[in-house]
């Protein structure tokens, strides 16, 4: 099981990443909503798994590790705070400047060449 | 005597200036005056003392946590250096009275002036190696505004930044040496380290630690090859070039190697690197000063050429060299500061210090060429002054000189034709400036200066002499006692007399006078010789290494910051790659002990689907709504785990916080473009895709051996208590209000604060609204669908009553205020959805910011009720209660805390989707149906 959790933590922790390195702001922010899934994930299997631990006391003899589970609570709210904050701001960016590239402008010239219509055809 | 007053004084005195300028300037001048004449006169007190061999030592406690001390020694070398720095100081402070002329600004002269005095002070009597070299700096800084003083001249400017350039990046290695020296012997007590003198010589860093502090000495004493800076100095004012580059600062280095002569000298290194610069420096700096056409630039070079002398004595492994060296320090302090102030007095009343100009002065200004020229008579070593006595004792001491082995004869050879060009430009000096015709079209006629003017050149003059014909009476006791500081105690003999037989040494003065004057004689030759090299610039060549340094600069400065975030987040994330990954590879193992859950049909499921959304997710993210959907999947996937593994808390947090963002990002996507253009080329692909997979690797590999290993938790503690301590049974909710009470109101502040923020984005935003999706279809006209809208009201009543529900059990069972304000906040948008922002305010009169204000409020009184009971902050109460039909229940003041989080919660998450939601019902365009 664990090593089933830690390819997916590691997955989403590619996917995150691979997101925030791109050029546009809302793949940005979806990479940092997966990141932030990641991250909970990590923090929350530092209690260790458990699959039928109490969270309630009184109510089995093994319990579930309360202290990552309190702060990955408050962390997923927070998250969501910022993820709208980082969402406002990139629809702010790009009503004040017109574009929704990262850097708040276009690059020079595209690195990509436009392909020509021979190769189309 | 208390110490500290020696260089405090001259401190307070930086003010006196300031403070007395508007009494004119003979007032300014006397006032600055006394300060440091008091310090003088505390010095001289405690001079008999001294001279019996005592050392007063002091020190009061500074940043005891780090052992830092401020720590003050009067020995004999800071006695000796004390005396020529106030005293000349003082003439000085005189002289440049007549000297600076209306328009300068006297108060901010005076004011530097003293303040290099102090650092100067603070120099020498420091007992503290930090302390030291917080003074040395010091220096270095008032230096440089001393030379840029007249900061109008393009060459005040560029020497003054050359000096500090030169002597600063010195003082750094300076700091690194001492900063070793301190490493080594254990302690940052002078005293210490000058009684540990064989630890630090025996020990294998000790050629690290003498470079360094030689370094530092050199570039201060303009010793080659960093002599360039102190030609270029001279774009100061007189007086400074004649106090700080001659008499004072340039031997601030010296001063620096006689302090740490007990205990780095004595090695083969020291002799080697000491001797070598010195008599480099000494042959270099005779030989330009010859063919300096500038008065003072004659007077640099000799003064660099004279440096290199007592740096060549410091050099030699003799006891008598030190003590040499030590006397030639009291001399030339005297005859080279009255040739400055003698060439300034030129300066000032010809208007020229080019000697092809001046020519025949002796007619126009006797008494200070007579002045001048015993003072420069002194410089090239004529008997009956006291230029003459040590330079005797360097001839002698280089002819014991064995370090050079068979080559040790070329020390003498080489030190004597040092000496005839000393005479050389000494001979110049006089004879050019005084005689030689008459004066060429000068910008004044030349004329004697005011009286008081010549008074510190008189009494310098005057030493020159008496230390020349009664050396034994004058100078005996001083010089003793600063050659046993330097020596650590054990003097050598020796005589201070004019005559000693006729011998070797006098034989070398006597080739050096001849010389000397035979190459003035003939200088036209020599003139042609050197007009064949091309003549190179010091400040062209500085400016430009500055310029190709700061060009350089700039290029690392460009390649990691071009203003490109993607740059900024590979460059991060490749560091963050390297430090991570390196002690992965000692790890021997990735498994730990601890054993492994089993594997079940569902979690595997589960398992997949969330990383087959997650690249579907990467693999679509152009096509911006598909792949949120994705998104949303695993964010689902995400809450079902939490579920799975026993935490029903977070399941429920992550459910609806997965509603409010997906609403959320769906907002903001019809504002933003609906795909994203292809723009990264695949080189920039595969890269990316290199390094997120790297560290998606290296992740889930801690993850994996994180889990693996056994736990040692802290958590035990809030099993134990929850119950008896915060009243609760669910731990996670006791930990969250009550005992870390205090980290959840700054959550929910921070909550407040990004809400806030986002209303402030979202005022006076103007955006594009499309008229229909990415296909061109235009929106539907049926605003508000009448199933959704009964539905979602008839579905609101319950919703909240779940949320009450929700918050009131949260104290023993899953739910709290955090989940209950997001089950409230999702029934709310909900409605929003169906029927419109304005279908709301109409109904629904709540202001979201006054929410969010009165949540946090709420919490911080529930944290300061306590202060009420003689508690600290946030501390908890809890007690049950029995009301007839109703039976026991339990009252808590964590009750009202989470109260506090609810309505913050709501009112943010609010805040935000209801803001945004209304700019996009305000006026939104609808394409007429095409039929």
């Amino acid at each position: 099981m664990e090593a089933v959790y830690a390819v997916c933590v590691g997955l989403l922790t590619f996917s995150g990443i691979f997101l925030c390195l791109r050029g546009r702001t809302f793949p940005v922010v979806m990479g940092l909503t997966l990141l932030s899934y990641a991250v909970n994930l990590f923090l929350f299997s530092s209690g260790r798994l458990k699959l039928d631990g109490a969270a309630i006391l009184g109510t089995s003899y093994t319990y579930a590790d309360p202290l990552p589970q309190a702060l990955v609570l408050t962390a997923i709210v927070i998250g969501f705070a910022m993820t709208a904050f980082v969402v406002i701001l990139a629809m702010r960016a790009r009503a004040d400047l017109g574009n929704d590239h990262v850097d708040g402008r276009l690059p020079p010239q595209p690195e990509i060449k436009p392909r020509r219509k021979k190769d189309q055809a | 005597m208390n110490l500290f007053w020696i260089p405090l004084l001259p401190l307070l005195g930086t003010l006196m200036p300031l403070l007395t300028e508007r009494l004119g300037r003979s007032a300014c001048a006397l006032m600055t005056a006394i300060l440091p004449a008091v310090s003088l006169a505390m010095v001289l007190s405690a001079a008999p003392g001294i001279f019996q061999g005592e050392t007063l030592e002091q020190s009061f406690s500074w940043i005891p946590a780090i052992g830092l001390e401020l720590a003050f020694r009067l020995d004999g070398l800071a006695l000796l250096f004390c005396l020529l720095i106030l005293g000349i100081g003082l003439l000085i402070i005189l002289y440049a009275r007549y000297y600076l002329s209306a328009q300068d600004s006297m108060s901010r002269f005076y004011a530097y002036l003293i303040l290099f005095m102090t650092a100067m002070v603070g120099i020498v009597t420091a007992n503290n190696l930090i302390q030291l070299w917080l003074f040395w700096e010091l220096t270095s800084i008032s230096s440089f505004l001393l030379i840029s003083f007249w900061n109008h001249k393009t060459e005040a400017r560029k020497g003054a930044r050359m000096a500090l350039t030169v002597t600063g990046a010195g003082g750094l290695a300076l700091l690194a040496g001492l900063l070793l020296i301190a490493h080594i012997v254990g302690s940052y007590d002078l005293s210490v380290v000058l009684a540990s003198g064989d630890t630090l010589r025996e020990h294998a860093a000790y050629p690290v630690a003498l470079v360094l502090v030689l370094l530092g000495a050199f570039t201060k004493s303009a010793q080659f090859p960093f002599h360039f800076w102190l030609p270029h100095a001279m774009a100061a004012p007189t007086p400074v070039s004649a106090y700080l580059h001659s008499a004072t600062m340039v031997k601030a280095g010296i001063f620096l190697l006689a302090r740490f002569y007990p205990v780095l000298s004595g090695t083969e290194l020291w002799f080697l690197t000491v001797s070598l610069t010195g008599l480099a420096t000494l042959l270099l700096g005779a030989y330009i000063a010859l063919f300096k056409h500038d008065l003072k630039g004659l007077l640099a070079y000799s003064t660099v050429s004279h440096l290199g002398l007592i740096t060549l004595l410091l050099g030699m492994d003799t006891k008598l060299a030190a003590v040499a060296a030590i006397f030639h320090i009291i001399n030339h302090a005297t005859f080279k500061a009255s040739l400055f102030m003698a060439a300034g007095i030129i300066d000032h009343e010809s208007g020229s210090r080019d000697m092809r100009k001046l020519n025949g002065l002796w007619k126009y200004m006797p008494h200070t060429a007579t002045l001048a020229m015993v003072a420069a008579a002194s410089m090239a070593g004529v008997p009956l002054l006291n230029g003459f006595l040590s330079k005797e004792m360097f001839f002698a001491e280089t002819l014991h000189q064995v370090s050079l082995g068979s080559l040790s004869w070329m020390v003498p050879v080489l030190a004597t034709l040092g000496g005839v060009f000393s005479v050389a430009y000494s001979t110049r000096f006089i004879h050019d400036v005084f005689f030689n015709g008459e004066p060429i079209d000068l910008p004044k006629t030349p004329h004697e200066p005011p009286r008081y003017m010549k008074i510190p050149v008189e009494i310098l003059v005057g030493l020159c002499l008496l230390l020349g014909i009664f050396p034994g009476y004058i100078v005996s006791g001083l010089l003793s006692s600063a050659s046993s500081a330097v020596l650590a105690g054990q003097l050598p003999e020796y005589s201070l007399s004019i005559w000693h037989g006729f011998n070797l040494p006098l034989l070398m003065s006597v080739i050096a006078m001849l010389g000397g004057l035979m190459i003035y004689y003939n200088r036209r030759h020599l003139y042609q010789f050197q007009a064949q090299f091309p003549e190179t610039d010091a400040k062209m060549v500085f400016e430009r290494l500055v310029q190709a340094l700061v060009a350089g600069a700039t290029q690392v400065h460009k390649f990691f910051e071009n203003g490109s975030l993607q740059r900024y987040m590979i460059l991060l994330l490749t560091f963050a790659l390297i430090l991570t990954a390196g002690p992965l590879m000692d790890l021997n193992t990735t498994a730990g002990l601890r054993p492994h859950l089993p594997v079940g049909g569902v979690e595997l499921t589960a398992a997949v689907l969330l990383c087959l959304s997650a690249l579907a997710t990467v693999i679509w993210h152009r096509k911006r709504m598909i792949a949120l959907l994705t998104l949303s999947v695993v964010g689902l996937i995400v809450s079902i785990a939490f579920a799975r593994f026993s935490a029903p808390d977070l399941a429920l947090t992550q459910l609806s916080v997965e509603v409010v963002t997906v609403i959320l990002l769906m907002l903001a996507l019809f504002f933003l473009p609906q795909r994203t253009p292809k723009e990264s080329s695949p080189r920039r692909v595969v890269r990316d895709l290199a390094i997120s997979a790297l560290i998606g690797g290296i992740v889930g590999t801690i993850n994996y051996a994180m889990m693996t290993r056994p736990l040692d938790s802290i958590s035990d503690f809030f099993l134990a208590n929850s119950k008896v301590g915060g009243g609760g049974t669910n731990v996670v909710n006791v930990i969250l209000v009550d005992f870390r009470g205090f980290d959840t109101l700054g959550e929910i502040t921070v909550l407040g604060i990004a809400a806030l923020g986002i209303f402030k984005l979202i005022a006076r935003m103007r955006l594009f609204m499309p008229a229909g999706d990415e296909n061109g279809r235009p929106w539907a006209r049926d605003r508000h669908p009448m199933m959704l809208a009964v539905i979602s009201q008839s579905l609101l009543p319950l919703a909240l009553l779940v949320s009450v529900y929700i918050f009131l059990r949260g104290h023993n069972l899953p739910g709290g205020g955090f989940i209950a304000g997001l089950v409230t906040s999702v029934a709310l948008v909900q409605q929003y959805v169906a029927h419109g922002v304005d279908w709301i305010k109409e109904r629904l009169k709540l202001d979201y910011q006054w929410l969010i204000g009165s949540g946090v409020l709420i919490a911080t009184l529930t944290g300061l009720g306590s202060w009420l009971f003689e508690r600290p902050f946030l501390t908890s109460w809890f007690d049950y209660f029995k009301l007839p039909w109703i039976g026991k229940f339990e009252l808590a003041s964590a009750m009202l805390f989470d109260l506090g989080v609810y309505l913050t919660v709501v009112g943010a998450t609010l805040l935000i989707l209801a803001n945004l939601g209304k700019l996009t019902t305000n006026h939104r365009p609808i394409q007429p149906e095409s039929e």
